[in-house]
């Protein structure tokens, strides 16, 4: 039997046609999900933003690579890169622990981009990198230790 | 007044490599001048690029991005003068599109 009709048999009592969709892989996820995730983004603790990311339970994988320097001079302005090699990810959140706002940013990727993407975050000082990676569904999860030499949060 | 959002696009090996650098503050409201008032926030929210009308990334900011936001990634396919178009908008309510062709 088809899993995917079975999840989407299952997922049609409660949820929205647009989410049952998604799940099903009919649409693509940018179409289901254009919200922002207010409370992810508002979070002000590590716990509240991965519980707003219902990603309390997410697997450790060794699939997603976190790139960033060991030791950044400058916290103003870090290049870092996530790179996903989980077949059909989806979304990828990049969130710095140590940060006033833990979320600093949520990717939510079409079928036509590679699953890896670059950009430069501000970190307050020493922190812990977190990268979430969903793909069909699911959450996976990795980090990375990067030490600031300045921080750059202005606080 | 905003100010154009710097676009690249390279065709290389089948696929089309976007690098883009945002013009923008990024406040996240913490900071103080240097009279020692607070620098309200003011920080873009939200992102989209989409190649020949078709949306390829979506992104949602928070304040943790660095001031003039880069971003750069690839996208499969793409051929020379495909559009691609950059939109953000802010926390204000300011929005700004920019575009480029591929070359």
């Amino acid at each position: 039997m088809d899993s995917r009709r079975r999840d989407v048999l299952k997922a049609g009592g409660g949820l929205g046609l647009w989410s049952v969709l998604a799940a099903a892989g009919i649409v693509a996820p940018a179409q289901a999900q254009d919200a922002r995730n207010v409370a992810a983004f508002e979070a002000t603790t590590l716990d509240d933003a991965l519980r707003a990311l219902d990603a309390g339970n997410a697997a450790e994988s060794g699939a997603i690579r976190i790139v960033a320097p060991d030791v950044a001079e400058d916290g103003r302005a870090v290049a870092i890169s996530v790179v996903s090699d989980i077949p059909r990810t989806e979304q990828i959140v990049i969130l710095i622990e140590e940060n006033p706002w833990k979320v600093a940013a949520s990717f939510r990727l079409s079928a036509a981009m590679a699953p890896s993407i670059q950009t430069r975050v501000k970190m307050a000082r020493s922190t812990r990198v977190h990268a979430l990676v969903k793909a069909d569904g699911r959450l996976f999860a990795a980090r990375r230790e990067v030490t600031v030499t300045v921080g750059g949060c202005g606080t | 007044m905003s100010t154009p959002t710097r676009i690249r696009a390279t065709l290389k090996d089948g696929g089309t490599e976007l690098r883009m650098l945002f013009s923008h503050p990024m406040e996240n409201g913490l900071r103080k001048d240097a009279e020692g008032n607070r620098i309200p926030a003011h920080f873009i929210t939200e992102v989209s690029v989409r190649r020949n009308g078709e949306i390829v990334l979506a992104a949602d900011f928070g304040p943790s991005i660095a001031t003039n936001p880069y971003l750069a990634f690839s996208i499969t396919g793409g051929a020379a003068g495909d559009e691609i178009v950059v939109s953000w908008r802010d926390n204000l309510g300011d929005t700004r599109s920019d575009a480029i062709r591929v070359a």
